[in-house]
């Protein structure tokens, strides 16, 4: 039985702003396995990144972590000093950021700032360990080492993309969080990427957390899942599992709005109305005024959102399982 | 039946010689000799990779960049008869603008944000002198309504910026659909916006499709999308049509290997489905492509699904 490499229990964070509390993250609780592939999805603003950039303690000034805790290993992240912050970054847990045309610095070689990165990390290594370090790693995810020497100007996306991946590895973490890695991407690129990635995943045993919108990337790519709205986890479970039999409302409609090229031809449902504001918080249940058959219960907002275990490993938030 | 446009050997080749004084001009050619018609009602989708051509088909065939080389008909209902873009008058040209719109693919950038709802959908009645002004106003209400943006008098005074992006594309599409076009052309009209609201303006377009009898050609380099809202398909590789053929024969017998790589990229919704992965070599492929010097023509396999052939034929097919 693999181990839980990283431990999220009853995260609360929210971002103080001019017009009031943001309650970004409500009580998010999950862990991920070693070598487990960890998926978590929801629409725009649902608090995925946000829980990506604390899973970091990179979160923006303006962020405040009112409880909860960040295990990772037997380290608490939560409330960690920032030079200890910086062991642990890189060395334990890394990041694949969302637009890979964004995360260079346009001035610098691509190699120069991986070499910077480990350097960063393990300053006795020499620059040639460096260089036939990055050479590996550029073997691993497909480039050629003509690339180090290039501006990132030079690549294409995808090619971007592979090297913030080979960046993301390079001073070997145990889990790695990729954060919509593909999105600014082609279909044909997403496909190599995708590829890439778990390929690089499987032959060096990492843990991932892969974040995206798209309910199909997460079909592909995860082994279990959790179904993010309005800041707190709705459904949570394996991958296949919340395919099969899915609990909540959201998840279900989520589910039935995305075409595939596979299968029937199938009538889409679309998913009416907008993402509650999140200012202040809110009561009762965030999903029951676009829930397309909510309960009296639910729309008298009686109901407190919180996850029960309907199948072993199958968590649902209780209020909406039965609406829809 | 009766087609909505027609496009014959359709080119487009911009020069990207360097330098003022360089003999030899470099062209690329964006779009190279592709040919379609959508019949009336019908809507063909145009799928492939960034980079292929599909835009710039696109704004060749609305007179945004002047085409090279090719014919292009289109169908004028005001004199009921196909006309050929290359000899119209300038009446003729407005009316083809009337009945040709386009819908574009980024909402925070493709409306005005200096203007009001009402200014925005107003513009092209100013501009085409349509009805009265009483009407126009009447007429922007009415079209506001048939996009689901209700109740319409409280959007006719607000900016885009106070709308989300679902808002702003209904009113992109509130703009094109109040001239009463036969056909529009939709560049990625959803993939900017969230998975959640996708759905809902793509059924807007199938109902607005089936209510006005407009024709589409819907670009998008996801398949999954092109399938829910088209009736046929044409694969674009390189500027060229690779394979055109209705929307299930399409996916359900790829004939080309480009087809058959795109097909096999889209990730599924299902973790229980593994995708057949297709390998191919895409500069053995561009080679291939590039050495069809005699432009030879597609090949009909049947129930209206032509593949191109080049020059090998028995290596592709």
């Amino acid at each position: 039985m693999p181990k839980d490499i990283l431990v999220v229990d009853n995260l609360n964070m929210h971002y103080e702003t001019l017009e009031g509390s943001v309650m970004a993250v409500n009580n998010v609780t999950f862990s991920v396995k070693e070598g487990e592939s960890f998926g978590l999805v929801g629409e725009s603003g649902c608090g995925k990144s946000s829980v990506a950039s604390t899973l970091l303690q990179l979160q923006s000034d303006n962020a405040v972590i009112s409880s909860g805790s960040i295990k990772l290993g037997d380290q608490e992240l939560v409330g960690m000093s920032e030079s200890d912050l910086r062991k642990v970054r890189w060395n334990d847990i890394s990041i694949v950021f969302q637009g890979a045309m964004n995360a260079w610095n346009p001035v610098i070689k691509i190699g120069e700032q991986i070499r910077e990165a480990i350097r960063e990390h393990h300053p006795a290594n020499s620059k040639k360990e460096n260089t036939e370090k990055i050479s590996e790693l550029f073997t691993i995810v497909g480039l050629d080492d003509s690339i180090m020497e290039r501006y990132p100007h030079e690549l294409s996306g995808g090619m971007k993309q592979r090297a913030v991946i080979a960046l993301a590895l390079s001073c070997d973490p145990k889990i790695v969080i990729a954060d919509e890695p593909t999105t600014a991407l082609d279909v044909v690129i997403q496909d190599q990427i995708l590829k890439e990635i778990k390929k690089v995943q499987e032959l060096l045993g990492l843990s991932l957390i892969y974040i995206s919108h798209d309910i199909a990337v997460i079909a592909e790519m995860t082994d279990n899942m959790a179904v993010m709205y309005a800041g707190s986890i709705v459904e949570m479970g394996p991958t296949s599992s919340i395919f099969s039999n899915p609990k909540h409302a959201y998840t279900r409609l989520l589910l039935e709005s995305t075409p595939s090229v596979v299968g029937e031809k199938k009538k889409l449902r679309a998913l009416d109305g907008e993402p509650p504001s999140l200012i202040n918080g809110l009561d009762g249940c965030a999903f029951s005024p676009r829930c397309p058959d909510p309960s009296d219960e639910c729309k008298n907002g009686k109901v407190d959102m919180k996850l029960i275990e309907i199948e072993s490993g199958h968590w649902a938030d209780q209020c909406c399982v039965n609406c829809g | 039946m009766e087609n909505v446009i027609e496009v014959n050997n359709l080119v487009k080749t911009f020069d990207v010689s360097k330098g003022f004084f360089s003999r030899n001009k470099d062209l690329v050619k964006a779009v190279d000799g592709i040919s379609f018609s959508i019949p009336k009602g019908e809507s063909l989708g145009l799928v492939g990779q960034s980079g292929c051509g599909k835009t710039t088909t696109a704004r060749a065939l609305c007179l945004l960049d002047p085409k090279t080389s090719g014919d292009v008909k289109f169908y004028n209902p005001e004199a009921d008869e196909m006309q050929n873009l290359d000899d119209l008058s300038d009446d003729q040209v407005r009316q083809f603008r009337r009945n040709t719109q386009m819908i574009f693919q980024d909402p925070y950038e493709s409306l005005n944000p200096r203007w009001t709802i009402k200014d925005i959908i107003l513009e092209p009645l100013n501009i085409h002198n349509i009805g009265s002004l009483e009407n126009r106003t009447e007429a922007v209400i009415e079209i506001l309504k048939t996009v689901g943006l209700t109740p319409p008098e409280n959007y006719l005074p607000r900016y885009p910026h106070e709308l989300s992006g679902g808002q702003r594309q209904r009113v992109s599409i509130a703009r094109s659909l109040i001239m009463n076009p036969k056909f529009v052309i939709c560049d990625e009209p959803t993939s900017m916006l969230d998975v959640s609201i996708r759905i809902s303006i793509m059924d807007l377009m199938l109902d607005l499709a089936k209510d006005l009898q407009v024709s589409y050609l819907y670009i998008t380099h996801d398949l999954a999308v092109a399938r829910y809202m088209c009736n046929r398909i044409a694969v674009m590789f390189n500027g060229k049509i690779v394979e055109i053929a209705k929307t299930e024969d399409l996916l359900g017998n790829p004939i080309h290997p480009y087809t058959k790589r795109l097909i096999s990229s889209i990730p599924v919704p299902d973790p229980k489905y593994t995708r057949t992965k297709y390998e191919i070599d895409f500069t053995e492929l561009d080679e291939i492509i590039a050495n069809n010097k005699d432009n030879l023509p597609m090949v009909d396999i049947g129930n209206e699904h032509y593949v191109a052939t080049h020059d090998v034929k028995d290596q592709l097919i």
